[in-house]
């Protein structure tokens, strides 16, 4: 009744084309954004800002760049958290020596150098697919950490090997404060999320979908493989690496090579596989599911009454709670949670009537 | 009739929120941020299990000066961003009981909380570990890594072994390997272990394990090829039992291995078997039960089934004796704080004054049943450690038997080496360092 699309035409191939073609849809969505930048930042406490927020975001962007890859390009990928890594000691030691690079300016170089070691990593995908490709990541994910553990220069001789963030200011603003921490990653959230939507919704979105449904066929069609496969890369490990400097500068702070180990590279893995293979909006999903959740479970358990159950206990029981319900969800919907998302919109545009 | 029952239960429950409301406890709070479960809850339970039953034991004596101490835990299982979500989930106290210090008791949340505690004024205790340039407090007000940093230890040990070589200055021409886990932990030692190799004149030889460290026989090999007078131990996890089973498989004297702060648990020395017998290392509190603090907490907590501790035989290890030190710190910051500003809760910026001039000389401590358990300790507004002496111990294989007294690091060396990287920090980070001579 409220979401139908009666009445909506297009009289221009660019009205048709425009990334959310329903009215509702647009309209809910700059309610979103204004809800998200303008009213959030005051009414969030550091609580909700630091610690639930800010990181929530970050992995939705990490699963937004492997969704692409993985996703939408059909690649799969073990190295995220790798280039997550990538980014975020470029960005660390752009900041650090080269004078007069604004904080912007070092994020987006380093998503740069993390597009160019994705790139790097994914040449093996030119000639093995699947879980071979996988294992090849895996390479990257080790190797990058060894690498900034090994070599001193990155973490700038620090004898820990842990990097501080360096002052958050952009243009005379301190950005310091947990909301500024928080508009920060919005922003670089929300402009990346554009940029990906846009992406495959155009003609290399497209070439992507055709590797991944067969690669043969759409070599056949005239896609140039090569070219495309590496393009996944570069984008995904850029987006990848801007999470990264944004894990390390906005919400940790600090980062150390250990960091960036192969669990996260699996958490954001699984980011996209609950949230939805090939959905930018699966991504949010995805990680609020993974973030929110167990810290739900968490303040939850708190209300039980104390010395019932053994406080090591209670934690293992919130994961045995946490790991049913991963798996009651992928057998109620195998292709994740926007596609249940995109059930309850279909559902919504014919309600109140059934069809 | 259901009405007024309804009714009156709503009158209740309005008193009783308002009641807690009104209730501004007279109770400091102490946010924990542990850990139970996950592959260190060795460490986390007892370290926490002791720090809480050190806290058990003061409320059962009446609190500080009347000031009873609450405390909350929050589960991070060693994971930064558990710890960094526990942080902000308890910074603000418990029901109206301002928190007091954060204990996290890991590298990476100390690191990852360190920004968030000085613009929160909470101090953040990392006792036996933490950044070693953190002991420079005019750079790191909230930060205070108790006892002993890194620098001191190795420090420690390298004064240890010439002790036992008869004076310093017979460390020249000995032969001296460390054997150090392949992470910034591991390494983070080397350059001070270098500048000492010169300072004295021994001959050192740096090898590397690989994280975890499961298997050791070529660095052994390498070991026994260049017979060493001595070896330094900087292992993590497996990677202990593992080096002292390698160590007796190539025939290199167990003795002769001094294990740092690291390797020096009884689930360090236990799971090596009899291949560890004679192993030493070095520890910032001997484990037992014989101080007479310990026994109180016994009698008055853990024998009135209060204890924290799942499995009683562990009472008195050594993660559990950390504990009860971190518990004996913190209470008597707070003790100290409060004869400055009034017996009531304080809030963190207060009792950063008190850590800050803890002054824990052999009366006080035998006056709290802790002497020969923590160490004499005096902080100040540039230093942030305080200490820098640790025992050393050795396994006779069941458990550890002291074997020192206690042995002094060399700080005065390891100053400028601290400040040096204080003042990179700061620069990096654009702060300016606190004048100390200013401080009261």
């Amino acid at each position: 009744m409220f979401y139908t699309e009666a009445g909506q035409f297009s009289s221009h191939y660019r009205t048709d084309r425009r990334l959310f073609r329903l009215r509702q849809d647009r309209y809910s969505l700059y309610a979103l954004l204004l809800f998200a930048f303008a009213v959030v930042p005051f009414i969030g406490s550091d609580y909700w800002l630091n610690a639930i927020l800010t990181p929530f975001l970050v992995l939705s962007l990490a699963g937004l760049g492997l969704n692409l890859l993985t996703g939408y390009a059909g690649q799969l990928s073990l190295g995220s958290a790798a280039f997550m890594a990538v980014g975020a000691f470029a960005t660390y030691n752009l900041e650090l020596r080269v004078p007069g690079l604004p904080l912007l300016g070092s994020i987006v170089l380093g998503g740069v150098f993390a597009a160019a070691a994705s790139v790097l990593f994914g040449l093996p995908s030119l000639r093995i697919k699947g879980f071979y490709l996988l294992v090849s990541t895996l390479a990257a994910q080790f190797f990058v950490q060894w690498l900034f553990t090994k070599v001193g220069w990155f973490s700038n001789d620090n004898a820990s090997g842990v990097i501080t963030a360096p002052p958050l200011v952009i243009a005379g603003h301190d950005l310091s404060n947990p909301a500024g921490r928080y508009l920060l990653t919005l922003g670089f959230v929300v402009a990346l999320t554009l940029l990906a939507r846009n992406v495959v919704k155009s003609e290399l979105g497209r070439n992507w979908m055709a590797v991944r449904d067969m690669d043969t066929a759409a070599a056949v069609i005239g896609i140039p493989l090569a070219r495309t496969k590496l393009l996944a890369f570069a984008l995904s490990g850029f987006i990848l690496g801007v999470a990264g400097a944004l894990w390390a500068f906005t919400y940790l702070g600090t980062v150390e090579p250990h960091g960036f180990d192969l669990s996260r590279s699996f958490q954001v893995l699984f980011i996209i596989i609950i949230g939805g293979l090939g959905s930018i909006a699966g991504n949010f999903l995805g990680a609020a599911f993974i973030v929110l959740l167990p810290i739900a479970l968490s303040l939850a358990s708190g209300f039980m009454p104390a010395g019932v159950i053994d406080a090591g206990q209670l934690e293992n029981l919130q994961k045995i709670v946490f790991g049913l319900l991963i798996i009651g969800f992928l057998i109620k919907e195998p292709e994740g949670l926007a596609r249940l998302w995109q059930q309850l919109r279909e559902r919504a545009r014919v309600w109140p009537l059934r069809y | 009739m259901k009405q007024t029952t309804f009714r009156r239960l709503a009158a209740l429950l309005a008193a009783g929120l308002l009641a807690s409301g009104a209730h501004a406890a007279n109770e400091q709070y102490f946010p924990l941020q542990s850990y139970r479960v996950g592959p260190y809850a060795a460490g986390g339970t007892g370290f926490f299990g002791g720090f809480i039953d050190y806290l058990q034991y003061i409320n059962a004596k009446g609190g500080v000066n009347g000031v009873k101490l609450t405390w909350s835990e929050c589960e991070t299982e060693y994971v930064v961003e558990k710890g960094v979500e526990c942080y902000e989930r308890l910074k603000k106290g418990l029901n109206g009981a301002p928190s007091a210090a954060t204990n996290p008791l890991s590298v990476g949340i100390a690191y990852a909380t360190l920004d968030r505690s000085t613009s929160d004024k909470l101090p953040l205790i990392t006792i036996n570990h933490g950044r070693t340039d953190s002991t420079d407090g005019s750079v790191f007000p909230y930060a205070f890594p108790l006892q002993l940093n890194p620098h001191s230890e190795v420090s420690a040990i390298v004064n240890y072994i010439g002790q036992k070589s008869g004076g310093l200055d017979k460390l020249k021409g000995k032969k001296i390997v460390t054997l150090y886990h392949g992470s910034p932990y591991g390494k983070e030692t080397n350059p001070i272990l270098e500048l000492l190799a010169k300072k004295y004149g021994f001959e050192l030889t740096l090898i590397e394990v690989p994280h975890p460290g499961n298997e050791q026989q070529s660095q052994w090999l390498n070991i026994r090829r260049s017979k060493p007078d001595w070896v330094i131990l900087r292992g993590w996890g497996v990677m202990n039992p593992v080096a002292l089973k390698t160590a007796k498989k190539t025939g290199f004297p167990v003795d002769h291995i001094i294990g740092n702060i690291w390797s020096n648990s009884e689930d360090d020395a236990a799971p090596a078997g009899d291949a560890a017998k004679g192993y030493i290392s070095i520890t910032t509190h001997p484990s037992g039960t014989q101080f007479p603090v310990l026994q109180d907490i016994k009698k008055t907590v853990v024998d009135a089934g209060k204890g924290n501790l799942a499995d009683p035989k562990r009472f008195g290890n050594v993660y559990y004796n950390l504990g009860v030190v971190n518990g004996i710190l913190n209470v008597e910051a707070v003790r100290l704080a409060q004869q400055k500003f009034g017996k009531k809760p304080l809030t963190g910026e207060q009792v950063r004054w008190g850590f800050e001039h803890l002054n824990l000389d052999d009366k006080r401590l035998k006056e709290l049943g802790a002497y020969g358990l923590v160490q004499p300790l005096k902080l100040s507004c540039a230093d942030h450690e305080g200490g820098g002496a640790v025992r050393f111990q050795q396994w006779d294989g069941t458990k550890w038997n002291v074997v020192s007294d206690w042995v002094q690091a060399d700080r005065k060396l390891l100053r400028p080496i601290i400040e040096e990287s204080s003042h990179k920090y700061a620069k990096e980070k654009g702060i300016t360092p606190r004048d100390c001579s200013k401080e009261s």
